[in-house]
């Protein structure tokens, strides 16, 4: 029932992300000072903002913005931490000793920090948003994914592979690569959820893509000044955001719950 | 396992060092030159180059990089571009306000997830153990950009039991410390009952049980306190994540800590204060995260005597 409810939503998400500039009723950016700050109406359904904007259409365009951003951020992340996990697990040594130290730098700037040091200095906009969130989130896969090698790489097969003469590259590519595969794409979803996130959040903090183009983040920070004028502005993309994110996270779960055991009450167990 | 401990210790400066160093290359990688900030873009050629030789900025990279980390070993951070203040003494104000609402946050996710997830695990499959792993994972879903405002609204706007923002007040702590808390006592609340969970089915508890103690009793004395080991070290090393959780919450509060700082220091460009709040941000995570380490290998015997 929630994963259902959960994967509807994430359709509904996505749906709205590529037909935005085709189901919009207004423009995301036109600004009309005497309409600013309406109440939900037929013409305007979920308000205007503080410029006169429609807050509906800003909210399609700004499914799209985090789509792009979620969707560009995660693959590259899970690129860069796949690539450097498996090298790092497969040969060992400095390699992975070197990969270890930068890692614990990172991990010093937890949370969204290290995104926040990152466009404190290279400035806001979309690339360097994608770029900062990349940085951030690859971490946890190159960790993942070299945990992954280590415990496999000297099982049969891979052994097997390496005495009937197989290069690195093709036990790479044949035999490690497939196993984390397995492993990275459960955790894909909730991996989506986090950087969904960390972009809301920068987005929130005036670190995201350039005005006028619109992120849920964005407007939720502009709602919390005009709390007590027009609180609908908040509602409408904190709503949307808390749903996205709750149903990236609940198929996450699912996706995992296969690999769990089935969880027993404490007392019966007693 | 005394090896471990001083491997440990010994990363910690590495690492710092590495943090520096990257916050060094960012700042020599950005756009913008410091003196434009500082005297704005028309000054004369002049004023710009003494300026420039008074922060040393006509010396080579290597050389000025030598210079920050001499002035980062002995506690000098440098000076503000906007006011001339002491990054240290700006930091100095901020940084008690932010570990007072991080530490008041920690506080309160433990209050809620240790009872919570006692008693989600208790009840197991059951209507009322589902109902709190949906409000667990719904509350972990929660932007505290989301939750703030609500609680605004609700707690300081409609009924104004609490300050809208600031620190001066008294209770002006609660509504960010809970909006702080309840992402971080979702995901407690699911390690509280996973590791008990995962004690459950020990042989331990069976003999305890055999031996005559009653349910209530192994869950108190044996179960809880073995399965408490691994939570207090998640909360632990989240401590960091929560202090940067704190720069949102800080927003959406006006609570003048280093969240407030920093982002007051990005929209001025005054990087100096930048990299001195990213620095602190990072001794405490790695100081936190040590401490854990070193608690947990004092606390559990297993680690002691391990190996």
């Amino acid at each position: 029932m929630a994963r259902r409810a959960a994967a509807l939503f994430v359709i509904l998400w996505i749906a709205a992300a590529l037909l935005a500039p085709w189901i919009s009723p207004f423009s995301f950016s036109d600004q009309n000072l005497t309409t600013r700050l309406e109440a939900p109406s037929t013409i305007h359904p979920l308000g205007t903002d503080d410029l006169g904007r429609d807050v509906f259409s800003r909210l399609l365009y700004g499914a799209r913005v985090s789509l792009i951003v979620v969707a560009a951020a995660l693959l590259l992340a899970l690129l860069l931490g796949t690539t450097l996990g498996i090298i790092a697990g497969y040969y060992g040594g400095l390699v992975d000793k070197f990969l270890g130290r930068i890692i614990d730098i990172l991990m010093a700037l937890p949370g969204i920090l290290l995104a926040i040091t990152i466009l404190a200095y290279v400035g806001r906009g979309l690339i360097p948003l994608v770029l900062a969130l990349t940085i951030t989130a690859w971490v946890g896969y190159a960790r993942l994914c070299r945990s992954v090698v280590l415990s496999v790489k000297t099982r049969d097969f891979v052994l097997a592979g390496r005495a009937a003469g197989a290069s690195n590259t093709r036990i790479i590519l044949h035999h490690l690569l497939p196993q984390t595969l397995s492993v990275l794409t459960v955790q894909a979803a909730a991996g989506a959820a986090s950087v969904m996130l960390s972009e809301a959040g920068l987005s929130f903090l005036g670190l995201g893509v350039q005005p006028p183009m619109p992120s849920w983040g964005e407007m939720l920070s502009t709602g919390c000044d005009y709390l007590l004028e027009a609180p609908y502005m908040v509602v409408a993309p904190g709503l949307l955001l808390f749903a996205t994110v709750w149903s990236l996270n609940t198929l996450g779960d699912a996706s995992s719950a296969g690999k769990e055991r089935v969880r027993a009450s404490l007392v019966d167990t007693l | 396992m005394r090896r471990y401990i001083i491997v440990r210790i010994f990363l910690f400066l590495p690492t710092l060092l590495g943090v520096a160093t990257l916050v060094f290359l960012l700042n020599r990688a950005m756009p913008g030159d410091p003196v434009d900030v500082m005297l704005g873009e028309n000054a004369p050629m002049a004023k710009r180059a003494e300026l420039r030789h008074a922060l040393h900025l006509d010396l080579p990279v290597y050389a000025q990089y030598a210079r920050y980390l001499e002035g980062l070993a002995s506690g000098n951070l440098g000076r503000s571009l906007r006011s001339g203040r002491p990054v240290a003494s700006d930091i100095g104000r901020a940084f008690p306000l932010t570990l007072e609402l991080a530490s008041a946050a920690m506080l309160l996710a433990c209050l809620i997830a240790f009872p919570v997830g006692l008693a989600a695990s208790w009840s197991g499959g059951g209507g009322a153990g589902r109902m709190l792993e949906a409000a667990s994972s719904a509350g972990m879903s929660l932007p505290s950009f989301f939750l703030g405002p609500i609680l605004l609204f609700f707690f300081a706007v409609e009924w104004p039991l609490f300050p809208v923002s600031g620190a001066d007040e008294p209770g002006s702590l609660f509504l960010p410390a809970v909006t702080l808390a309840v992402p971080m006592a979702a995901l407690l609340v699911r390690m509280v009952k996973a590791s008990l969970e995962e004690e459950a089915g020990r042989d331990y508890l069976r003999t305890a049980r055999m031996k005559g103690l009653t349910k209530m009793e192994v869950l108190r004395r044996h179960a809880f306190r073995n399965a408490m080991l691994p939570v207090a070290t998640v909360a632990g090393l989240q401590f960091g994540v929560l202090l940067t959780g704190a720069i949102i919450t800080e927003k959406i509060f006006r609570w003048p800590g280093l969240g407030t700082l920093v982002l007051n220091s990005i929209s001025s460009r005054d990087y100096p204060l930048v990299q001195g709040v990213v620095i602190v941000f990072a001794v405490v995570t790695l100081s936190v995260n040590l401490l854990t380490d070193l608690l947990y290998t004092m606390l559990d015997p297993r680690v002691r005597y391990g190996g």
